[in-house]
């Protein structure tokens, strides 16, 4: 790993403005999202424009998130600023799977909970790079369909237990899930299907992700590991259907979005079956005639989510507050800022970027601002453990993005569960941790090692991001 | 405004006394306000009675007439949403069953194309139509599935707004002859009653001679932290869901399904009824007989100038949102330019309310306090 003197002591992040007393402890910047942060918890605490939007801004804020926010309905309708759904579909809104801007849910088809997915492909690429679709149900399950279209199957989740123990003795157990899929309404999808689940993270903080410069994101890889830390980091470089090049990934599981407009675009056609200009067609295959032949919601050739709504809810995403760290003035936590780069964690969650300028960022509010994301944007092989064994773009079937670690003590607030990791199958975050394998084995190996107290002051301190 | 180094004491300079004495005008003022919204809601069930017993031209006109007049009366308890108090809390408040809107009409009734959708027309799904498959519907699936409140109601009075100068025309014949009529009424009649004992269950829970309500849990709190939830309702009425959500969206997306009343055309006074509830809670200016200090006599003892600023900025805003030409939808039509007076009226009433919104946090800051507003 480069640079590691350097992260190592921003890691002991010495941020002084919101420090009374001193200590030896780390000194723990409450503002993670620099200007754009709010002092806030509870369950809207992923919901606030960043407080330094104009009022024209927040007006375009306030369009992006009815349309992020309401539900989409079968064309034709009278709503007809939101028809067009599916046909084909996992969710009728945004809201659904991210509730309050928060964490999706991971549930089997007709259980009421929304928020998991699962992509699919077969061994190939396509013409841009990414994963092969299936050549009959496509790149992605979709559980839901309109009336008179059949839905593509039911996604069905099971979980064993499989149990541990802390090197002190503590028992723990792991929830190992299994995914299938029942019901499919075109026949076998075949052995060399690829599949991989995909939970919907919080909105946090996208437009700070989005606005670090790519060099230093690339400054942090080191996919051959020529330091021999064992931690590689590797940049996903993936397509943009905007500008129709190859650019760095920095959203998704996977790093397999390359902007906030691009993730938006995506999950508008995949996850909703709402059309925009950079996804006009409906994502219906050839066997799926059904799926082709219902009638879209698009007015006057435009798409059904014309390029003027699709900035505000990109605006919206961009621009959602990023809630302060709190009790930043308490020991544990700070001795847990400590502990996290002592077991290596912030080897890949790394902790303070600084976002480019206006020119770049576009919006005075995201640019020039230091921030504590806690992630890299690279990928990182995770052990064999959590890989879905499915490639998209340069990611392998073993590689993960590191996601960032801000807001997640106040998962629980606005989403009522808590549910972590690429597919919620951890319940806690001594589970997400104790799931890291791979380069990050070592990082949890002194986490499963260490004592109990230890352990608390780690939680104690993430718990406060 | 957000580095928060607790450093040292908190030196609220706000009379103690005269702080509590806010605390509890208000919350006499919200049981008021909700006791007046009981009161117009229960003349409209009436008269919704009234027609269901004898559908006429003259009794739709009736029912219509006190739906339009039972509105005025709960907006202003708007102002008294968003600290999570009875009316919006996160385990069992109404609000999403009293005024959650948009709603997908298709959801509920027939619409234009598609003559047997909604659970009006769907008696093998929905065999009994009462309270309980009201409730258990309402945003069942999506935020837009709204099955009950003034909205549903409005929707079976009006029907869906087709026409291009007037609201909707919805025929009496949906309550005489028409398919499934006799659901439609059931649907009707249900609906309403739901509404009076959801307010009803508002009035309890600040009556002030109750015992162990929420009036008492607001009223015996630190007056800093129940003052913090007022100036909070007051602040995100204002900015966040009238100018924003209510006015912007429409405005901005020339969407008429965005409008808060699009079946009645009444929204131009849903923004107007928002807006006084503002001015209400600061000048403590509520229904009936309630005396006592408001928000601004609170803060002119700390900063009379602000005091004057806030004051004068709402006064303002109510006027600017009172300028607005009815009906509102005329506004949002494509083609209308926004030189139109109409657009620019409603611009002025949105900019007007954004602009009052700093001055309400500033409000709460020189007394000490701090909030988070959209």
């Amino acid at each position: 790993m480069k640079n590691r003197v350097a992260l190592f002591s921003a890691v002991v992040a010495v941020v002084a403005v919101a420090s009374c007393g001193s200590d030896d402890t780390a000194i723990v910047d409450p503002l993670l999202g620099g200007d754009t942060t709010r002092d806030i918890a509870g369950s809207n605490a992923f919901g606030f424009p960043a407080p330094t939007l104009t009022n024209e801004e927040r007006r375009v804020f306030e369009i992006g998130d009815s349309f992020f926010t309401q539900n989409w309905v079968t064309a034709p309708a009278s709503t007809d600023a939101r028809d067009g759904l599916g046909p084909m579909f996992n969710a009728q809104a945004c809201s659904s799977c991210h509730l309050r801007d928060g964490r999706g849910i991971p549930a089997s088809t007709g259980d009421g909970d929304l928020g998991l997915l699962l992509r699919l492909s077969i061994p190939g690429t396509n013409d841009v790079g990414g994963p092969n679709p299936h050549p009959v149900y496509g790149d992605q399950l979709q559980d839901r369909a309109i009336v008179g279209v059949p839905a593509e199957g039911e996604l069905v989740i099971s979980y064993a237990e499989q149990p541990g123990s802390f090197a002190d003795g503590t028992a723990y157990s792991l929830r190992v899930p299994t995914y299938s899929i029942d019901a499919p309404a075109f026949g076998e999808l075949g052995d060399d299907i690829m599949i991989s689940p995909r939970l919907a993270p919080q909105m946090i903080g996208m437009g700070l992700l989005e606005a670090i410069p790519e060099g230093r994101v690339l400054a942090n890889a080191d996919p051959d590991d020529s330091d021999s830390d064992g931690v590689s980091g590797r940049a996903n470089m993936v397509w943009n259907p905007a500008t129709e090049t190859i650019e760095l990934g920095r959203f998704g599981w996977k790093a397999n979005a390359p902007t906030v407009q691009a993730q938006a675009a995506g999950a508008f056609n995949g996850d909703m079956g709402i059309t925009s200009s950079l996804h006009p067609d409906e994502s219906c295959t050839d066997t799926q005639t059904d799926c082709a032949a219902a009638p879209g919601g698009g007015t006057d050739g435009e798409p059904e989510v014309p390029d003027d709504r699709l900035g505000s809810v990109t605006f919206y995403t961009r621009t959602l507050a990023v809630p302060a760290a709190r009790n930043t003035d308490d020991s544990d936590v700070r001795r847990g800022a400590e502990l996290f780069a002592e077991m290596g964690c912030a080897s890949c969650h790394i902790d303070t970027f600084t976002t480019g300028p206006l020119d770049d960022v576009g919006i005075e509010a995201l640019s020039e601002q230091t921030i504590h994301p806690y992630t890299d944007l690279l990928l990182h092989d995770m052990g064999p453990d959590l890989a879905d064994n499915r490639p998209d773009f340069e990611a392998t079937g073993s590689e993960w993005r590191t996601p960032p670690l801000w807001g997640l003590g106040l998962i629980d607030d606005v989403n009522s569960e808590r549910l972590l990791l690429h597919d919620g199958r951890a319940r806690t975050i001594e589970e997400a941790i104790l799931w890291h394998g791979g380069e990050a084995e070592a990082a949890m190996g002194a986490f499963r090692t260490a004592n109990a107290d230890t352990r608390s002051t780690l939680i104690a301190f993430l718990e406060a991001l | 405004m957000l580095l928060l180094a607790a450093c040292g004491s908190d030196d609220s300079s706000a009379d103690d006394e005269l702080l509590a004495d806010a605390v509890s005008t208000y919350a006499d003022g919200v049981h008021a306000s909700y006791s007046a919204s009981l009161v117009s809601a229960t003349a409209m069930d009436g008269a919704i009675d009234e027609f269901i017993a004898d559908p006429t031209d003259a009794t739709l006109a009736a029912a219509k007439d006190a739906w339009l007049a039972a509105r005025d009366d709960y907006g202003p308890t708007e102002a008294f949403r968003f600290y999570n108090g009875p009316i919006d809390n996160e385990e069992d408040g109404p609000e999403g069953l009293i005024n959650a809107w948009p709603m997908d009409e298709a959801y509920v009734d027939y619409v234009e194309g598609d003559p047997a959708s909604g659970i009006i027309n769907d008696p093998d799904a929905f065999p009994t139509i009462d309270a309980a498959l009201l409730t258990e519907t309402n945003e069942a699936g999506g935020e837009t599935n709204i099955s009950t409140g003034w909205h549903a109601v409005e929707f079976l009075l009006w029907g869906q707004d087709l026409s291009a100068d007037g609201p909707g025309q919805r025929p009496v014949s949906d309550y005489v002859d028409a398919a499934n009529a006799d659901r439609r009424a059931t649907y009707l009649a249900e609906a309403s009653d739901l509404l009076l004992v959801h307010l009803g269950g508002l009035v309890d829970a600040w009556d002030p001679s109750g015992d162990g309500n929420y009036y008492d849990t607001f009223t015996e709190a630190d007056p800093a932290e129940s003052m913090t939830k007022i100036i909070t309702g007051i602040g995100e009425l204002s900015r966040g869901e009238l100018a924003g959500e209510r006015m912007n969206v429409a405005y901005a997306a020339r969407s008429q399904e965005d409008e808060h009343s699009c079946f009645s055309d009444n929204t131009h006074n849903d923004i107007i009824a928002n807006a006084v509830g503002i001015q209400r809670v600061l000048l403590a200016d509520y229904p009936g007989d309630v005396e006592g200090p408001g928000v601004i006599e609170v803060l002119s003892g700390v900063d009379s100038d602000l005091a004057d600023q806030l004051e004068a900025e709402v006064a303002a805003s109510v006027a600017a949102v009172e300028a607005i030409p009815a009906p509102f939808d005329q506004h949002l039509r494509d083609g209308v330019a926004d030189s139109d007076p109409g657009r620019v009226a409603i611009l002025s009433g949105i900019v007007a309310l954004e602009d009052q919104t700093p001055t309400i946090v500033a409000a709460a800051e020189a007394l000490g306090l701090s909030i988070n507003v959209t």
